[in-house]
């Protein structure tokens, strides 16, 4: 076992974890930060999306121990200071861009590091950014929109 | 019927929308509780093999391994079906595919549980093997289980086909004789997955005194409840179930996979157990739906009028019994009013993971082999597509081809918007094509138990008893809302444990908002009736004297006195004084569902120097009876499109020589993401359901039958060249050109 060290979501932390421990589990299982889902272990569904360094990472495939010392964020730190949801949050839930629920960290995490890149991406940039990150239930539509509808916000 | 509504119809934010956005809503996997064991399971290398000896020794010995189990420690069951179903979560003597159970470790961390299943010892004798649905049903297949071939067959056919149905009137024959043109083709489709992006996860603590908890991941918590306890041998009473919030389901969480093994490792090791498959796993070991191989033949007059129709389904399912292709073969021309029809269908059972349902379960490839028949006939014959469908279409009062008479229907509706949409007249790029393509869903409704509270606040609590999967919770708490006649936002719908409400069928057929509607505008009434005779009391009079309006007790006339109206609020704010807590439940099963006919059109690119098929445009009519929450329905017709595509295009189950599956995972298993895809324009259509007090129809399933033909029909015309194969990949398609 070994020690790692890192700021999640703003926060000190560390834990014991193996060689092996995935970032997805360290979050999940050490932080019991459970909004960080893993649906394919493979990243290719894009639910454990994550920020680390400000870039979007897929937290099923990089090692806690690759992230000692570095800036993590994840769908529990997306809210303002105060509580309330944040722009793109509120976008989401707003324009009903999910169903199950269950990728929407990750579309969430993935809108998030498009916006910051690009603050007016065209609807076409933002189906191509989201490749990484699967969907089963909406077909895309309103989270395409939802995402446009952040980028309208934030500007 | 009812049609002046407040609330239903608004668009109005889903009640578990917060915890989604936030991270905080619960899933399967997301459960711990202090000392649980983290569990594992080893699954068959082989496509078909006699488990000879399994050694757990090894594994026992290792530190920190506190339970293995192997089918030895499941005992034997009454019912057929669920000895299949305990079979599939844990092999007994023998391995029916690759991936299949055979034994499961609890150890008290995950890289234990690893360690000792490399530590388990099986002896495999090979046996051989059988995944193609034509060469299992062909005399002289390796036979699966013997004794379960359906009665009415004969030596023509192998000992997998497990169940044959006909469906029809007239004489198919009779129809050729009189038609201009009569076409007859054969079509393979592949098995698909339901692709839900959690995969199988449970918690569960099962006590030395037989009483338990489970958490998971279900469409049917009390399903999984009736199961588990038939398995174990214990009381469905004893058996706390509580479904966790669901990463999609479409179908594949009908059943279990996992549950009897987690609860039997935490019986045996006498603590709780965590057990979540690996996407991998849920390839191999979940249920994909079935492959098809189906021959359709249609005969047509030359003005387009359907003379005779035949379809031959044969299905595969896996390696179990089960009974699917029936809906399949009442699917497949239940969108036409046909005097000489019959569809026939073959249950077959193949060395692969045993299906389970998938959206619209067995319709989409049956009508994917109609629908692109009819095109080829409308091609041929120098017809529009969807007059010859209108010429032919079910409406109120044809005799289906599967026997009942369709009440009001909305298929008529949904191709006159249809035909009369932009789409339709746009103009085609080069190398572009148009197809469309009819669907058809029955619907279900079951049975279905709802409790409602009203609180001294003047607030509703109201608990069901079926997973929320696609919004059901904002759709009920809004027909509660219209009922009472207040405020959506004063309801709190939750989703019950199996202690907390009756019984509830499983989330599926499109039931939920049809079922759980009834049932709650029927708690609704029994509260308003309690109110109302609070009030009679209050005011002194009859309670047949009050009536209740816009949410509020009043007197149904100056007759009956002359009282200023009480609201829900005033009258649950006093309800300790004048008798009490008021309440209202309902149980029942609602059995007029409505079956929904969908239409969809869509514009595909198909690359001649790739084979690649792009989707340009794509418009989704469906009749949805009446739809509570539009941006809901819209989504499910959305989702279910998209799904559609998939199946079309790139979805597909590929197996080896050696019967292994080669494509466990979501790189090789494609399903569309964001950029294959345009925006998906659904148009909803409102024919009420005469079944439902609101007009109510399910709509969830509908939309993914149609997209398989729509897409190949599309195709069809771009390439000048027809496909008879799903999924349409690039490789297959640039073989055609």
């Amino acid at each position: 076992m070994t020690n790692v060290s890192m700021t999640v979501n703003g926060k000190a932390v560390s834990g014991e974890v193996e060689g092996r421990t995935l970032l997805s589990d360290f979050l999940r299982e050490n932080l019991h930060l459970t909004g960080t889902h893993v649906g394919c272990d493979t990243s290719q569904c894009g639910a454990c999306t994550v920020h680390v360094a400000g870039k979007m990472v897929k937290s099923c495939t990089m090692l806690a121990l690759e992230a000692d010392g570095g800036d993590v964020s994840t769908i529990e730190g997306m809210a303002n200071e105060d509580g309330s949801l944040g722009v793109i949050q509120a976008a989401f839930q707003e324009h009903h861009g999910l169903q199950c629920g269950f990728c929407t960290p990750g579309m969430v995490m993935a809108a998030s590091a498009l916006l910051a890149e690009n603050s007016s991406p065209s609807e076409a940039e933002i189906r191509h950014h989201l490749d990484g990150n699967i969907c089963r239930c909406t077909g895309y539509h309103n989270i395409v929109k939802s995402i446009q509808a952040a980028a309208s916000a934030l500007s | 019927m009812k049609q002046d509504f407040k609330i239903l119809g608004t668009r109005p934010a889903r009640p578990d929308g917060l915890d989604k956005v936030t991270g905080k809503a619960m899933f399967g996997a997301d459960k711990s509780v202090t000392g649980m064991l983290h569990a594992r399971i080893l699954r068959s290398p082989h496509a078909h093999a006699e488990i000879v000896s399994i050694d757990t020794s090894k594994a026992e010995a290792l530190a920190g391994v506190k339970a293995v189990i192997t089918g030895d420690d499941f005992a034997d069951v009454e019912s057929r079906w669920t000895r299949y179903t305990m079979q599939n979560c844990m092999a007994q003597g023998r391995a029916l595919y690759d991936g299949h159970a055979v034994a499961a470790v609890a150890a008290i961390s995950k890289t234990v549980a690893a360690k000792a299943l490399k530590l388990i010892e099986v002896e495999y004798s090979v046996l051989p093997h059988v995944t193609d649905v034509d060469e299992a049903m062909a005399p002289g297949a390796p036979v699966l289980h013997e004794g379960v071939k359906a009665r009415k067959l004969g030596d023509d056919v192998s000992g997998n086909t497990v169940g044959y149905y006909s469906f029809g009137h007239g004489n198919p024959e009779t129809g050729f004789a009189e038609a201009d043109e009569v076409i007859e083709r054969t079509f393979k489709t592949a098995a698909v997955h339901q692709g839900y992006i959690e995969p199988h996860s449970c918690l569960a603590d099962l006590g030395g005194d037989g009483r338990g908890e489970l958490w998971c991941s279900t469409q049917g918590h009390y399903m999984v409840r009736e199961v588990c306890s038939e398995i174990l041998g214990i009381d469905a009473s004893q058996l706390r179930v509580t479904a966790s919030e669901i990463g999609g389901g479409f179908g594949g969480k009908t059943t279990v996979f996992i549950e009897p093994v987690a609860l039997k490792l935490s019986q045996k090791a006498g603590k709780p157990v965590k057990l979540v498959m690996s996407r991998e796993e849920v390839f191999r070991a979940s249920g994909p739906t079935m492959s098809s191989s189906i021959d359709v033949k249609i005969g047509m007059s030359k003005a387009g009028k359907i003379k005779g129709a035949h379809a031959k389904l044969r299905y595969q399912g896996g390696a179990f019994p089960y009974q699917m292709v029936m809906m399949g073969a009442m699917s497949a021309f239940a969108a036409y009013d046909l005097e000489h029809v019959q569809a026939e269908g073959w249950d077959v059972m193949t060395n692969r993971p045993k299906m389970i349902s998938y959206r619209a379960p067995g319709a989409p490839m049956a009508v994917y082999a109609v629908e692109s028949v009819m095109d080829e006939l409308c091609q041929k014959l120098g017809l529009d597509p969807i007059d010859t469908r209108l010429l032919n279409a079910a409406r109120e009062g044809t005799k289906s081809s599967y026997g009942p008479t369709f009440k009001a229907i909305g298929l008529v509706e949904a191709l006159e918007a249809a035909k009369a949409h932009p789409h339709y007249s746009a103009p085609l790029a080069p190398n572009t094509g148009r197809g469309v393509s009819c669907g058809f869903w029955f619907n279900f409704g079951g049975q279905v138990s709802v409790s409602m509270a009203i609180n001294a606040d003047g607030t509703v609590s109201l608990i069901e008893g079926n997973p929320d999967i696609g919004g059901s919770r904002a759709s009920i708490s809004m027909m509660a809302a219209e009922a009472l006649g207040i405020e959506y936002d004063r309801i709190r719908t939750i989703v019950g444990d199996t202690a907390s409400v009756g019984f509830s069928d499983v989330t599926d057929g499109s039931r939920v908002t049809f079922a759980v509607g009834i049932a709650t505008i029927n708690a609704a009434k029994a509260a308003i009736k309690e109110m109302c005779k609070r009030a009679a009391k209050i005011w002194e009079i009859d309670a047949e004297a009050v009536e209740w309006v816009d949410g509020a007790a009043q007197p149904t006339g100056h007759n009956a006195g002359d009282f200023p109206p009480m609201s829900l609020a005033e009258i649950a704010a006093i309800s300790g004084k004048t008798g009490g807590p008021i309440a209202g439940h309902h149980e029942g099963a609602p059995d007029k569902a409505g079956v929904s006919f969908g239409v969809h059109m869509v514009d595909v690119e198909v690359d001649p120097e790739t084979g690649f098929t792009s989707i340009k445009r794509y418009t989704a009519f469906q009749d949805v009876g009446k739809a509570i929450h539009p941006a809901y329905v819209e989504g499910q017709i959305q989702g279910g499109a998209v799904q559609g595509i998939g199946w079309a295009l790139n979805e597909e189950y590929i197996y080896g020589e050696d019967g292994l599956l080669q494509n466990p995972g979501f790189l090789d298993y494609r399903i569309p993401v964001a950029s294959d895809l345009p925006m998906i324009e659904p148009v909803i259509i409102e024919v009420p359901n005469p079944g439902h007090p609101y007009g109510v129809r399910g709509c969830g399933e509908t939309a993914i039958v149609p997209p398989l033909a729509a897409v190949a029909n599309g195709v069809a015309q771009a390439m000048g060249v027809r496909m008879f194969e799903l999924p349409m990949s690039p490789p297959k398609i640039l073989k055609a050109l």
